[in-house]
C-alpha cells in the first residue's frame, strides 16, 4: 500500500534556507544541505526545494545548492523556482532534481506544462498552485504572492492536470507560515476535480493538521517552519500519524 | 587505465545526477555513456529512464544501443534497469502503442486503472511496500519510492519477482542472476535502495550469490 509522504520544504534564497509568513518577512533557517541530511535522517519521504527569490528576481534556481543537496540525499527531490522553459527544467534535473515544479511561468504561459510533460513525463512535472481565499472561492496568486491573478485556483489545477502535470503542490497563501492548519476546503475542492496526487502545503503545526489534510484528499503533506524551528521532527510526526490511522513509511 | 566500475547509459533526460549520486554513495566509480561499445564492455551497466517509452527507445536505436543491451542482458551480465528502464526491457507498453521494447522480459506494461470510484491517483508517486517472492537473491521486503503511471501487472515467466500493490498487485522489480530491473527508484529509496544497489553491485560478474 502506498504510504502518506511527509515532505519538509526548504525555501532557499541566496544559498540559505529562509522562512517567513505569507511569503514575507523571511528569516534565516539554516544551510540547505545540512537540513536535507537531517531530515532524511528523521525519516522524511521526499524533499522540496523552492528558490523563493527566483521568480521575483527573474533568476534561475541555484544549481549549486541543488547539486550539494543531491550529494547528501537518497530521497526524491522536487525543485521549483524560476523555471520558464523546458531547458530550465533540464538544468535542474541535471543538477540533481527528480521532479520540477512550475508556478508563475505556467500561469502566464500554460503550454509550458505540455512541454515539460512531453519531454520529461508527467511524473516529473509538478504544478505549484498558490491560492488565496477570495469571495468564498480561491484565486491563484503569483510572483511569490504579490500578484492576484483573478484565476480560479480549482479550474487552474484541473487545466494543469490536463496539460500534463502529474502532481499538484497546493499552497494556501492565507495559511503559509501561520501554523493555523492547512486550508482543508481548498484541498477538498481541488481533490474532487483532479486525479493526480495533491501535496498539501501552508499552515501545518502538527500531526492533527496533517491527518486532516489526508482525510480531505491530499496524498502528501508538506511543512517547513515546524521542522526548521525544531518544534517537531518527521519521526515524531510519523508516530502520531500512525496512531491516527494514517499509513506512513516506517 | 579506465577505472570505471559502472557505466550509466545516458537515456535522454533521466534523473542522472540522482543515479550517479546513489552509485557514488555505495562506493562505485560511475560514468555516463551513450556509446554501444561501452554498453558491450562495461563490467556493470545501469539503464535509467524517465519520460516515454517511444522517446527512450528512439534514442537507444539512434546510438545502436538496443542490440548491445539485448546482447548483454541475454548473456546475463550485470545490468540494472530503473523505472522506464524496466519497461524498455519488456515487449511493449500501452504508453506508446505501436512501439516495441527490447522484448527481453515477457509482457506488456499497462496503465494503472483509476476508473471512477477507484480513488486511485495516477501517477503513483510515493513509497509503496514491496514483497520479494521466495528465491530472490537481491530483492528484499521493504518500502521503495515509485513514480510511474504504467506497470507490468503479471509476473513474467523466467524471472524472480517482487510485488507491490496499487489498486491491485503489480511487478515492483524482477531479477535473473545479476540482471535486476526495478519499477521503483533504488537511488531515491533511502537506505532500502542503497542496500539493494550495494547487493547488485557486489553480486559479481559470475552471477553468483549475493550476500543477503
Amino acid at each position: 500500500m502506498l504510504t502518506t509522504r511527509i515532505i519538509p520544504c526548504l525555501d532557499v534564497r541566496d544559498g540559505r534556507v529562509v522562512k517567513g509568513v505569507r511569503f514575507q518577512g523571511l528569516r534565516d533557517a539554516g544551510s540547505p544541505d545540512e537540513l536535507a541530511a537531517a531530515y532524511e535522517g528523521q525519516g522524511a519521504d521526499e524533499l522540496c526545494l523552492l528558490d523563493v527569490s527566483a521568480t521575483a528576481e527573474g533568476r534561475a534556481a541555484s544549481l549549486e545548492t541543488i547539486a550539494r543537496v543531491r550529494r547528501q540525499l537518497a530521497l526524491p527531490l522536487t525543485v521549483g523556482g524560476g523555471v520558464r522553459r523546458a531547458d530550465d527544467a533540464a538544468a535542474l534535473l541535471e543538477a540533481g532534481a527528480d521532479k520540477v515544479g512550475v508556478n508563475t511561468a505556467a500561469v502566464e504561459r500554460p503550454a509550458l506544462l505540455d512541454e515539460l510533460a512531453a519531454r520529461f513525463g508527467c511524473q516529473c512535472t509538478v504544478v505549484s498552485v498558490d491560492a488565496c481565499l477570495d469571495d468564498g472561492g480561491y484565486q491563484v496568486v503569483t510572483h511569490a504572492g504579490r500578484e492576484r491573478t483573478g484565476i480560479d485556483a480549482v479550474s487552474w489545477a484541473r487545466e494543469a492536470e490536463q496539460r500534463g502535470a502529474g502532481e499538484v503542490l497546493l499552497t494556501s497563501w492565507d495559511r503559509d507560515g501561520t501554523r493555523d492548519g492547512y486550508d482543508l476546503a481548498l484541498i477538498a475542492a481541488v481533490a474532487e476535480q483532479v486525479r493526480v496526487p495533491i501535496v498539501a502545503s501552508g499552515g501545518a503545526a502538527g500531526a492533527g493538521h496533517m491527518a486532516a489534510a489526508i482525510e480531505a484528499g491530499a496524498s502528501a503533506v508538506l511543512a517547513a517552519s515546524i521542522f526548521h524551528d525544531g518544534q517537531t521532527t518527521v519521526a515524531q510526526l510519523k508516530q502520531s500519524l500512525a496512531l491516527e490511522g494514517v499509513e506512513v513509511r516506517p | 587505465m579506465d577505472r570505471t566500475d559502472v557505466v550509466v547509459v545516458r537515456t535522454g533526460t533521466a534523473n542522472l545526477a540522482s543515479v550517479l549520486a546513489g552509485l557514488e554513495r555505495i562506493g562505485a566509480r560511475a560514468r555516463l555513456s551513450e556509446d554501444a561499445a561501452d554498453v558491450d564492455r562495461a563490467a556493470k551497466l545501469v539503464l535509467p529512464g524517465v519520460g516515454t517509452l517511444a522517446a527512450a527507445m528512439a534514442q537507444l536505436r539512434a546510438n545502436g544501443l538496443d542490440r548491445a543491451l539485448r546482447r548483454r542482458v541475454e548473456q546475463g551480465r550485470p545490468t540494472l534497469a530503473i523505472c522506464l528502464g524496466l519497461q524498455m526491457l519488456c515487449e511493449a507498453s500501452d504508453e506508446s502503442p505501436g512501439e516495441r521494447g527490447l522484448g527481453i522480459i515477457p509482457g506488456r506494461a499497462t496503465r494503472f486503472s483509476n476508473g471512477a470510484g477507484s480513488g486511485l491517483r495516477v501517477p503513483q508517486l510515493g513509497w509503496n511496500g514491496i514483497s520479494a517472492r521466495s528465491g530472490c537473491r537481491l530483492l528484499q521486503d521493504g518500502h521503495a519510492y515509485f513514480a510511474n503511471s504504467y506497470r507490468l501487472a503479471e509476473p513474467p515467466p523466467g524471472w524472480r519477482v517482487a510485488l507491490a500493490d496499487y489498486g491491485g498487485p503489480f511487478v515492483a522489480a524482477v531479477e535473473r542472476g545479476p540482471v535486476l530491473a526495478c519499477q521503483f527508484h533504488p537511488e531515491l529509496s533511502g537506505s532500502f535502495g542503497m542496500g539493494l544497489l550495494r547487493r547488485w553491485f557486489e553480486a559479481g560478474v559470475d552471477g553468483g550469490g549475493a550476500s543477503c
